[in-house]
């Protein structure tokens, strides 16, 4: 039973990162209908940059409490990311918006592997150290420990997603988005500016990025220049396990799919007599993909058809 | 071009020197660029024969395939295990490449089956995905019982052998030495050979133009009488067919394989071969995997010219060829999204403003 516990909890901090990173699939795709590959780089870059200022500050002001150095790391990683978003929308996108879909496909593929290796020429190969700055703590909670760190996690993320959801649906900008979402000749009949929104939604979306990539390495006490890749690909099958398109849907597929991926690990030695361990946690999220792709390629919160894509 | 036209209008003629010079080409790489670029070449045309499965897939009936890369493993890891001491088999390599190509095959159907109803980006995404599960099975099947060797691979494969002929060490023929790498390219020239006239013929026949019909418009394609469910298929079947025949090859080739080489990047490698180079389009699915194989090895030389300018190697020419590469991707789909070599139809879709060309019709389905 404890287990069962402690797995849940790491696995709502997981998908709480995750539920961050796939918002900006989500709110992309909700309006570009273009998967946008080089968003885990982005979350990298934000890790990376935090991480950069933070070596920084603790070489020139030591003696300041963690907790400040690290919200500078993070405050200096998150206009950076946006700055990153909103270039890659203007340089690489933009100019394709109405070419046939495979070409920004490929160019999202290029970006990603750009960016990449960006990363890999000012910060090297190897994997970068979060120090040890954030107030340690565990509590127990039915026989399953919790740390200062997840609770910080979760309850930022959460906080952030209630922003997020707050902007959409309340303001100007938000009722912008999900207008363009709905058509983007309509909403520009109706006096939107669509540029502006889809870069506002890239910039929005590489914001929230940057905040997952500092927690996912200061969760993992690591950062490295390929980290993003993969979070980028489980983020994408959060969104789609939400139903791509639809926010509340990128929330809730994060969740579920850190979930799944939590007790699936734990569980999947039991399951197989042992032949299958907990180093399968990775295969998880393809598998739910391509499960909810070929049953309800709609997601659960969604209603776009996927044939439409 | 005089020289050109000249031999445009002698195709004998033109055919006859390409033969020639394809014949004598690992001779004249290896004696002007040294040794090692002759397993280049090698690998080259092992590229090609990957990109001409794959342009099947994508290039002929639009199925977006970012997986493509699994049935080149699953051929590979199949020869692994049939032909080294892993198992303790020895396998003769003509058992063992059918069976491959056949492995792959049915692997193809078992990914299209499922995933019929979806195109375009969901569809590449399902396959990444097939692709990437492919790939962490190969890393982590070495316990508790060892199939795959895990991250370590399998070495010691055996090399491809006609009776006692191995394809090993140097081989003295009519007084000309052969080293592997050659026997290997003129085997590995074959195999394109006789793909690119299986997939030429493809293109011109009925199920080529249903793939055609189906990539255009599925709907008006199924209302035109296509099976798209058993088209859909076959391309898919067809293509990982091709990609199991040249992992089979790449595996006895290298004598070596672990799940390093047939990663994602590996797919979308060849995804971009096609892309570059021309997609549907025969020949420029050949030069877009020529140029691409071809290119990285010659940006190594890139150090040697850094040396030359700044005195020392700035930066490490290995961690610029990816760099480089990413940039290329971005510029040619920015400038010239329809690739070098592209097919007429292609050409049409991207250029719409340019209207129908002098030679389009309706019944123009080789594009």
């Amino acid at each position: 039973m404890d287990i069962f516990v402690q797995q849940l909890i790491n696995g709502l901090v997981l998908g709480s990162i995750y539920a961050l990173v796939a918002l900006g699939y989500t709110m992309v795709y909700g309006i570009l209908e273009l998967i946008n590959f080089a968003h885990g780089e982005v979350t990298m870059f934000g890790a990376m940059v935090a991480l950069a200022v933070i070596g920084a500050v603790m070489g020139v002001a030591p003696e300041l409490p963690g907790i400040l150095i690290v919200l500078a790391g993070v405050l200096v990683a998150i206009p950076v990311c946006m700055l990153l978003g909103f270039s890659i929308e203007r340089l690489a996108y933009r100019p394709l918006r109405n070419a046939p879909r495979l070409a920004p496909l490929i160019t999202a593929i290029g970006l990603s592997i750009v960016l990449q290796n960006v990363a890999m020429l000012i910060w090297g190969r190897q994997y970068i150290a979060f120090p040890p700055l954030l107030p340690k703590g565990q509590y127990e909670v039915l026989g399953a420990h919790i740390s200062n760190l997840q609770i910080f996690i979760v309850a930022l993320s959460l906080l952030v997603m209630l922003g997020l959801w707050f902007m959409v649906k309340r303001t100007r900008l938000g009722r912008a988005m999900r207008a363009t979402a709905q058509s983007r000749e309509v909403a520009q009949l109706m006096g939107v500016n669509v540029n502006t929104v889809i870069a506002a939604t890239f910039v929005i979306g590489s914001a929230l990025a940057a905040v997952a990539g500092v927690m996912v390495s200061a969760y993992y006490g690591l950062a490295h220049y390929y980290m993003g890749f993969l979070l980028g690909l489980k983020a994408f099958s959060a969104a789609v396990l939400g139903g791509i398109g639809n926010i509340a849907g990128a929330m809730l597929g994060g969740l579920l799919l850190g979930v799944i991926e939590a007790l699936g690990a734990g569980y999947i030695g039991d399951l197989t007599g042992g032949f299958l361990g907990s180093h399968y946690q990775d295969v998880f999220a393809f598998f739910v993909l391509i499960l909810v792709l070929v049953f309800r390629p709609s997601g659960l919160l969604g209603e776009r058809v996927a044939t439409r894509a | 071009m005089p020289v050109v036209k000249f031999l445009r209008q002698r195709p004998q003629l033109t055919l006859l020197l390409l033969a020639i010079l394809l014949a004598v080409l690992p001779f004249l790489v290896g004696a002007s660029l040294g040794k090692s670029w002759i397993r280049v070449l090698d690998f080259a045309l092992l590229y090609v024969l990957l990109a001409l499965g794959l342009n099947i897939v994508v290039g002929y009936a639009g199925l977006l395939d970012l997986g493509y890369i699994a049935f080149y493993a699953l051929g590979a890891y199949l020869y692994a295990w049939l032909a080294s001491p892993h198992f303790g088999l020895h396998l003769p390599f003509w058992a063992i490449l059918p069976l491959g190509a056949l492995l792959a095959g049915l692997f193809g159907v078992l990914l299209g089956a499922p995933t019929l109803r979806l195109r375009g980006d969901y569809l590449a995404i399902v396959t990444l995905g097939f692709g990437e599960i492919i790939r962490i099975f190969m890393n982590n099947l070495n316990a508790p019982v060892n199939i795959t060797n895990g991250p370590q691979g399998m070495n010691l494969i055996d090399p491809i052998a006609f009776g006692d002929f191995a394809f090993k060490g140097t081989h003295h023929v009519f007084g000309i030495a052969f080293s592997s790498a050659h026997l290997y390219y003129y085997l590995f020239l074959a195999c394109v050979l006789l793909a690119m006239l299986i997939a030429l013929r493809l293109q011109d026949s009925r199920i080529g133009r249903a793939w055609a019909a189906i990539r255009e418009d599925e709907v008006a394609a199924a209302a035109m009488g296509i099976n798209t469910r058993n088209v859909k298929l076959l391309a898919f079947a067809m293509g990982a067919v091709f990609g199991g025949l040249a992992g089979g090859l790449f595996a006895a080739f290298q004598g070596f394989i672990s799940p390093e080489s047939f990663g994602l990047m590996e797919s979308i490698m060849v995804l971009c071969m096609i892309v570059l180079g021309g997609m549907g389009n025969i020949p420029g699915v050949i030069l877009g995997a020529v140029l691409l194989t071809v290119l990285p090895e010659a940006l190594r030389y890139i150090g040697d010219a850094q040396r030359a300018l700044l005195g020392h190697v700035a930066v490490d020419p290995a961690d610029l060829r990816m760099l480089l590469f990413g940039c290329a991707l971005i510029l040619m789909m920015l400038f010239r999204p329809e690739g070098l070599l592209p097919s007429r139809r292609r050409q049409r879709e991207l250029h719409p403003e340019e209207g129908p060309g002098e030679h389009a019709s309706l019944y123009d389905s080789r594009g």
